[in-house]
């Protein structure tokens, strides 16, 4: 649009501008007075705004005369001032408006059709007569216009995300078989952006429809290669990979121009029918832990207690080593020592008397002291 | 040009007349597609035919001129087209029911075969659907339903492929890939009991588990015992005299001093002859 009056109406510049807000200033009569004006220029020639004006330029005194003159005429055919503008607007602006428009219409469209913004993430490709006739890098580009090149841009490093199943117990469960003939429920999304935009558009008839078909053709071939347990665990990592691989294979082979940057498993769990079974699987291998754990705590008790008590043997007896006799009779007597006063003692010579063991009466001796505690009970025994 | 110019309507005719004809004789075929010419409702020749390895801007693809009025253009889609077959069950040879759901993808590279067999594209696609269906079902029907679970898979693809590829050459088509979708059990019965098996597989799992962690746990405990049973050894078999003599002592200790602790349980009264040991002194007797 910048370059509209310059390459357009350079006549009419100085000298039509100058009449332009005038009349603009003065009244009704500045739309017809404007166009007639800058129209004058040319319409003396033949009607061809491009190349007129600019012989034109030098002399813009004439012009004014002329321009004058128009609008004295003006003046005269609607026969005075005020009255005439509005309806000398479509009369007047006749022929010589329709030029500029068209003139204005070229460049625009020129302008739109020819120049390309190419951002930086974005491909132009250009098709001249239906013809692959290149690419545009990022950057100012042009190109023939609009009916002999057609541009499309596309947007090459923008990653796109095809999501397949659902996360959580929201959504219908995708369901897929594995290698050891289970079920699981999976959910992943794919991620991809076009390296090669021509093939991209020229290659596939419906691209993300392939794609989205490739990711579940591929995420199911390779989910039946692997068991549940994988599935479930260890292995994500790898399948990913794999279906990574797998898809870039196929698509490859389709030519699609697409690059497969990534699959990402969000979800994979046994389908929600037999999850008690699978929670009672890791409930089971709870209890197994704590088994373990409850044994290696009695192994360290009973180690520690053999340890300690061997230590302990170890070192009586290599005091009992240095003098065995007396070490021995010390620690018997220091043993009886405790044992016996401790405990009621009775002592009978045996020998040609049979002794009477009265045990009855032994044991009520043992009476008073028990009583406080079991006074019941001595009763009973009385 | 200014008697033209004096006669609009003259001039607009002439210009409309000019454009019909331009219109008729020129066309753009774009890269995307085959162009058909028709001569009189005979195919004549084809224009930006598919070639494999070719690279766009070199194709057949720009404006072309044709007899204007006489020839006709039959647009062919020269891209890979999609087959969707609808999901259908499948018996294996274990008598096992799976719902299989397959795409193929396919290019016309044959226009002028493809409208003298089929008429148009779509007629191709629903031509091959059942074909697809019923060539699934043949080589699926051959195989144990483990098959489909395995590498063998691939090679299962392949000859649908190539079976299908056999039938599509007579349409001028061209299979490219053939993929199953998805290969679930149907619901229902076979999914249930599909669901039962993995559920007492897992109980079975969850059994075996909790039996090893018992079996770890009596290992560890029988482990612990020997160790300590071999450390007691090892420091008491340097005297097993002593060692009779020591825990003798504690012994004693334990029973007659210590268990007092627990209550009235265990008093003890002690009948001792003078011959004891612990009285030999208390007689007086001379050495």
């Amino acid at each position: 649009m910048i370059k509209f009056p310059w390459w357009v109406a350079p006549a009419g510049s100085s000298p039509s501008d100058g009449p332009l807000f005038n009349e603009n200033k003065g009244g009704p009569w500045g739309a017809p007075g404007g166009g007639r004006g800058s129209g004058g220029g040319g319409g003396e020639g033949p009607r061809n705004p491009w190349s007129q004006p600019p012989r034109k330029r030098p002399t813009p005194g004439g012009n004014v005369t002329s321009l004058d003159d128009f609008l004295k005429k003006s003046r005269e055919r609607f026969g005075g001032g005020g009255t005439g503008g509005g309806t000398g607007l479509p009369s007047l602006g006749g022929k010589p408006m329709i030029g500029y428009l068209a003139a204005a219409l070229v460049v625009l469209w020129l302008l739109f059709t020819a120049i390309h913004r190419i951002g930086p993430q974005e491909r132009g490709v250009i098709t001249r007569f239906g013809q692959y006739a290149g690419t545009l890098s990022p950057g100012m580009q042009f190109s023939f216009p609009a009916p002999i090149d057609n541009v499309e841009k596309i947007d090459v490093e923008g990653i796109r995300t095809i999501d397949v199943g659902s996360v959580g117990a929201s959504g219908g469960e995708n369901l897929m078989l594995t290698g050891d003939q289970n079920i699981i429920d999976l959910a992943y999304s794919v991620r991809w952006n076009i390296a090669d935009p021509e093939l991209y558009m020229f290659q596939l008839a419906d691209p993300d429809k392939t794609i989205r078909e490739v990711a579940e053709s591929a995420m199911r071939a390779v989910v039946a290669r692997v068991s549940l347990d994988d599935a479930i665990g260890a292995q994500r990592s790898r399948i990913e990979q794999d279906v990574e691989q797998l898809m870039q294979q196929i698509l490859t082979r389709y030519r699609a121009g697409v690059v497969i940057q990534g699959i990402a498993i969000r979800q994979a769990d046994p389908p929600a029918a037999v999850n008690q079974a699978f929670k009672e699987v890791s409930a089971a291998q709870q209890d197994a832990q704590s088994y373990m754990n409850q044994a290696r705590a009695y192994a360290l008790q009973l180690t520690a207690k053999a340890q300690g008590e061997a230590a302990q043997f170890d070192k009586v007896y290599e005091q009992y080593r240095q003098a065995p006799e007396v070490t021995r009779r010390r620690m018997y007597y220091e043993t009886m020592e405790q044992v016996l006063s401790k405990v009621d003692k009775t002592v009978v010579e045996t020998g040609n008397v049979t002794p009477y063991l009265a045990l009855p009466e032994v044991q009520r001796r043992q009476q008073p002291q028990a009583q406080a505690q079991a006074p019941a009970e001595a009763g009973a025994a009385r | 040009m200014s008697r033209v110019l004096r006669n609009p309507i003259a001039l607009a005719f002439a210009a409309i007349l000019l454009l019909v004809l331009l219109s008729a004789t020129f066309a753009v075929v774009p890269e995307t597609k085959q162009a058909l010419i028709v001569r009189f409702g005979e195919p004549k020749y084809v224009i930006n035919r598919f070639q494999p390895g070719q690279n766009f801007g070199k194709t057949g693809a720009g404006i072309i001129a044709r007899a204007p009025f006489i020839d006709k253009i039959e647009w062919v889609d020269k891209r890979v087209q999609s087959v969707d077959m609808e999901q259908q069950q499948v018996l294996s040879t274990d008598q096992l029911r799976l719902e299989i759901d397959a795409f193929a993808r396919y290019r016309i590279v044959d226009p002028l075969r493809m409208y003298k067999a089929a008429g148009s594209q779509d007629r191709v696609s629903e031509a091959l659907r059942p074909i697809l269906g019923s060539a699934l079902r043949n080589e699926l029907g051959k195989r144990p339903f483990a098959a489909l679970l395995s590498p063998e898979r691939g090679q299962v693809m392949q000859n649908i492929a190539a079976g299908l590829n056999r039938v599509a050459a007579q349409y001028g088509a061209q299979v490219i890939d053939v993929r199953i979708k998805r290969a679930d059990l149907p619901d229902g019965d076979p999914l249930d009991s599909a669901y039962r098996r993995m559920a007492s597989a897992r109980e079975q799992e969850a059994r075996s588990i909790r039996a090893q962690g018992s079996k770890q746990a009596q290992i560890i405990r029988a482990d612990a015992d020997a160790e300590a049973s071999r450390t007691y050894a090892q420091s008491f078999g340097k005297d097993p005299d002593f060692y009779d003599f020591y825990r003798a002592m504690q012994s004693y200790q334990t029973t007659f001093v210590n268990n007092g602790q627990g209550g009235q349980m265990g008093r003890s009264s002690i009948v001792l002859s003078p011959e004891n040991e612990y009285l030999r002194e208390f007689r007086g007797r001379a050495r």
